[in-house]
């Protein structure tokens, strides 16, 4: 059984592939059981107000209707009926107040999805409508506040100071205090401050969200699209007062997450409904529902920073506003996990940051592919270029002069390992032919190129666990809790448990998460499963060997021999029976940041580096910016399955392509009026019409399961900043708001020339 | 008010009889037979999710009422290979390309591959572009889905050569 071949490191076709090419693949989307009912969402129409009355009468006596469910309903399941990962701000339906145009209001319920959606249209409702804010700059100070008090999670210590602050929209605040850097700008040669913002935009997955409750004996299934089953057994447990094995929580293959799918979205609301009517329910949402579900968060990053006369950075202060919309949803986790890295990978001895959530009267905002990286870098890829400008350096040595390196102390006083900043940026200027000749254009057309540099901690602390199991016959199990929703994690997992275990990691089923059978994991988000889990399924691997060896020698097997399980199994039950599970359980160590300076000497447990070069053209008659050629290289230590692990990278890099370029989800009054792919334009084929590299550098992670660690974010880093660096250098001029629209090129190049 | 209608339809080369209600598509007939290959997305023919080939053209099939599937031939990516059957080289370009990472798309990109072949046993990189305008895939599989249809061209032109 023992194979020479090497399971880790090996290119092989996603485990599922023939499912998923044979349209056979299961979705939540497709979930159906005899008997189940249809839910549609019943949404706000304003922006902000109170709640006078919800007239459901001529919805109940539509026909085929079975109920029609309000907030107030709701409470006779769930008394206090508030979820959220942070923070208990969220009601399973409005209660007493509204926050945005499209939260959830009511729910009509009928066996046929359609006459649910046509009696939605019936339900009317009476706001006394109070004043709205949508700028997350605004909001500071505006006299509209969006919630009436602060309500943190009672879990988390480094929340309690918020408990109870009123008339104020900011739902957290993070700072960061390394060095002096006010005494620091009064020493620098020279300063220079910018601001950049970025838009609201959507994951759009193409499943859109789903969930599925069926009520038991005092207990409750739940079927849905998450990427975090274990939390979602959690959280609705704590909502009914339940134990968590009163709750079983299934999910499936994913049609694509990217973050949209973490935490609670539908499952709170089936919960409720399946539980007050008896009956299984399943609610879908639509494409545009989802834009009023989950967004990526809109900010603004004032960034400042002091230079000595060579061109060092001596000290950078950081403001940054998260426009979070009318709920915390894990937005907070985001101002802090993220905010810390705001200064960029560079090494500056005097850092201050101050990162804010901010609560508005938008759709909510969370996680989404980079967790608020994407964000930061734009604002201090951009900045940092202009630093390199002003100075009249190149923007590659004076990255190179104040790169963050392996040794030093990031800004949290974390010391940073195993992190190949420096590799990353000189492979990048190495592909880029960066010291080389390069053509400017002439005429309309003007050619420029630029890069950019970003990195991410992973969020910290978390846990994985994972059990595999061997059958008599010596086949395997893999059971996990980690969702494979098109980054390749069960294959990525089976070929882990192959290398421990000297099997090929085709033979290894892998269950699907069942919070009943695959044991706890935080949660598929983050680019932590490789490692996290990772390391819990080689942990788990170790100790199927450990049994099986132990078996072994009780049964007077010889000790000098390899005996396949199935040998050791046969000899130990006298026939083909018996079963042996391995456990393994991972949590790294962390220190959490201190309140007001926000140290940690250990922040977290692997740091991902992404850096992107892209050559462009820019039409000064048009605007238009075509994009020649693009080169992503990452650190994401050694690589499970390169080619996965090259489609991670590629795939990232078109995802942010798209909120470089197109993606913006617009407003008026606080209405979003392009909630549909009509209007809202992700990147299609043809946009992505040039050859792009991928590459990973040679790096091993110490901690990390055969020396691998994250990769599914770390494309998205420095796509946007290079393409503005880019169009800088072709053009002269810098767009310092994302999406870079032609327009807005356009004017940029008319503003320059009018002088 | 007659709010059904029965119907005769060719589907992965079944004739089949059924009475379908007026205002479902044909994403929600296809379920029906439980064929889940093709998926309503968008909802709006802008993703091509759900992409089919009726009468050998591809049709976005949540935009179209299955009242209009009478007399009409229906391919499914379910008529290429079933779970346990050898894949169609198709599929097998996908796999060996890794053209897919969430696989929610997928079905789409074949039967529109399969389409383009059809009309063009050979073509480049840039009519493939032009070809898939109408499939999105968020993952941004874009680049393997290329390498995969030029792969499947050439396995079936070498397999009609023979």
């Amino acid at each position: 059984m023992i194979t020479k071949q090497a399971e880790f490191g090996r290119s092989i076709p996603r485990i599922e592939s023939k499912q998923k090419v044979s349209g056979t693949a299961e979705y939540m989307h497709h979930f159906t059981l005899p008997g189940m009912l249809y839910g549609k969402i019943f949404r706000s129409t304003i922006t902000h107000g109170k709640i006078i009355g919800i007239n459901t009468e001529a919805a109940q006596s539509y026909p085929g209707v079975v109920s029609v469910i309000t907030g107030e309903d709701i409470k006779k399941i769930i008394p206090s009926p508030y979820y959220g990962p942070a923070f208990l701000d969220q009601p399973i339906l409005a209660l007493d107040k509204v926050h945005f145009i499209g939260e959830p209001v009511a729910v009509v319920v009928s066996n046929s999805p359609h006459i649910a959606e046509a009696a939605c249209q019936l339900i009317e409702a009476d706001y006394e409508e109070l004043e709205a804010v949508y700028d997350e700059i605004e909001a500071l100070t505006s006299s509209a506040i969006v919630h009436d008090e602060l309500k943190p999670s009672g879990t988390f210590p480094d929340l309690k100071h918020l408990e109870g602050r009123k008339n104020t929209n900011i739902a957290l605040d993070f700072h960061l205090r390394h060095g002096d850097s006010d005494d620091a700008f009064t020493k620098a040669k020279h300063v220079f401050e910018h601001a950049f913002t970025t838009q609201q935009g959507m994951h759009t997955p193409l499943e859109p969200m789903v969930s599925i409750a069926v009520p038991g004996d005092q207990s409750i299934t739940l079927h849905s699209a998450t990427q975090m089953p274990s939390f979602v057994r959690l959280e609705i447990a704590r909502l009914l007062g339940w134990k968590e094995n009163q709750v079983r929580v299934k999910s499936a293959h994913l049609g694509g997450g990217y973050g949209a799918k973490v935490y609670i979205k539908l499952e709170a609301l089936v919960t409720a409904v399946a539980l007050l009517l008896n009956k299984p329910i399943k609610i879908s949402l639509t494409m545009e529902e989802q834009f009023y579900t989950i967004c990526k968060h809109a900010t603004t990053f004032k960034i400042k920073s002091g230079l000595d006369e060579s061109g060092k950075i001596i000290a950078r202060d950081c403001k940054v506003y998260w426009n979070g919309g009318a709920y915390a949803d894990i937005g907070p986790r985001v101002a802090q996990k993220s905010g810390f890295t705001a200064a960029g990978p560079y090494d500056i001895d005097h850092v201050s940051i101050d990162s804010f959530e901010i609560y508005t009267n938008r759709p909510p905002a969370g996680a989404i592919r980079g967790f608020g990286i994407p964000q930061l870098v734009w604002a201090y890829e951009s900045h940092t270029d202009m630093l390199a400008h002003e100075l009249k350096m190149d923007p590659l040595e004076f990255r190179n002069k104040n790169i963050l390196k392996n040794g030093a102390k990031q800004a949290t006083g974390t010391v940073i390992e195993h992190m190949e900043t420096e590799l990353v940026l000189n492979t990048l200027a190495e592909k880029m032919d960066w010291g080389g000749t390069f053509d400017r254009g002439t005429g309309s057309i003007r050619k420029g190129r630029g890069i950019a540099i970003g990195f991410k901690a992973s969020v910290s602390p978390t846990t994985s666990t994972a059990a595999i199991t061997i059958h008599g016959d010596g086949s395997c199990l893999l059971a996990m809790s980690t969702v494979d929703m098109g980054q390749g994690s069960d294959t990525a997992m089976a070929q882990i448990a192959a290398q421990t275990l000297g099997i090929s990691a085709e033979k290894i089923k892998v269950i699907r998460p069942d919070t009943d059978i695959t044991p706890y994991d935080m949660g598929t988000l983050g680019s932590r499963s490789t490692f996290h889990m990772g390391n819990a399924v080689k942990l788990a691997a170790g100790d199927v060997l450990n049994k099986l060896q132990q078996m072994a020698d009780k049964a007077g097997l010889d000790k000098n021999l390899a005996h396949a399980p199935e040998v050791i199994l046969q000899k130990t039950y006298g026939m083909q029976a018996g079963t042996v599970v391995g456990f393994g359980s991972f949590k790294p160590n962390y220190a959490p940041t201190d309140l007001k300076t926000g140290a940690s000497s250990n922040v977290t447990p692997f740091w991902m580096v992404g850096a992107t070069g892209v050559e462009v053209d820019v039409d000064i008659e048009t605007g238009h910016v075509k994009v020649n050629k693009m080169i992503n290289v990452v650190d994401a230590g050694e690589l499970v399955n390169p080619k996965i692990a090259n489609t991670q990278i590629s795939g990232a890099a078109v995802m942010q392509c798209g909120f470089t370029f197109s993606e913006e989800m617009l407003f008026d009054e606080g209405q979003l009026t392009n909630g549909s792919f009509a209007d809202y334009k992700i990147q299609g084929i043809q946009d992505v019409n040039f050859p792009m590299e991928n590459i990973c550098v040679k790096s091993n992670h110490y901690g990390g399961p055969y020396g691998a660690k994250g990769i599914g974010e770390s494309g998205t880093f420095g796509v946007s900043p290079a393409i503005a660096n880019a169009i800088y250098d072709a053009v002269g001029v810098r767009i310092t708001s994302l999406p870079i629209t032609p327009e807005k090129v356009f004017q940029a190049i008319h503003m320059k020339n009018e002088g | 008010m007659n709010n059904s209608k029965s119907i005769r339809f060719q589907l992965n080369g079944q004739t089949i009889s059924t009475v379908v209600e007026n205002h479902i598509n044909v994403i929600e007939l296809l379920n029906q037979f439980q064929l889940k290959g093709a998926r309503e997305s968008c909802g709006q023919g802008l993703c091509g999710a759900c992409t089919v080939l009726i009468d050998d053209l591809a049709v976005s099939g949540c935009l179209m009422p299955a009242v209009m599937l009478d007399g009409k031939s229906v391919e499914t990516v379910e008529s290429l290979s079933g779970l346990n059957e050898s894949l169609h080289p198709i599929q097998q370009a996908f796999v060996d390309q890794g053209a897919f990472q969430c696989g929610f798309c997928t079905p789409g990109f074949i039967m529109m591959t399969k389409h383009l072949l059809d009309l063009n046993p050979n073509p480049t990189d840039e009519e493939i572009r032009d070809f898939f305008a109408g499939n999105l895939c968020r993952c941004g599989t874009y680049p393997e889905i290329i390498v995969a249809v030029k792969q499947a061209a050439q396995s079936l032109q070498q397999s009609s050569e023979l």
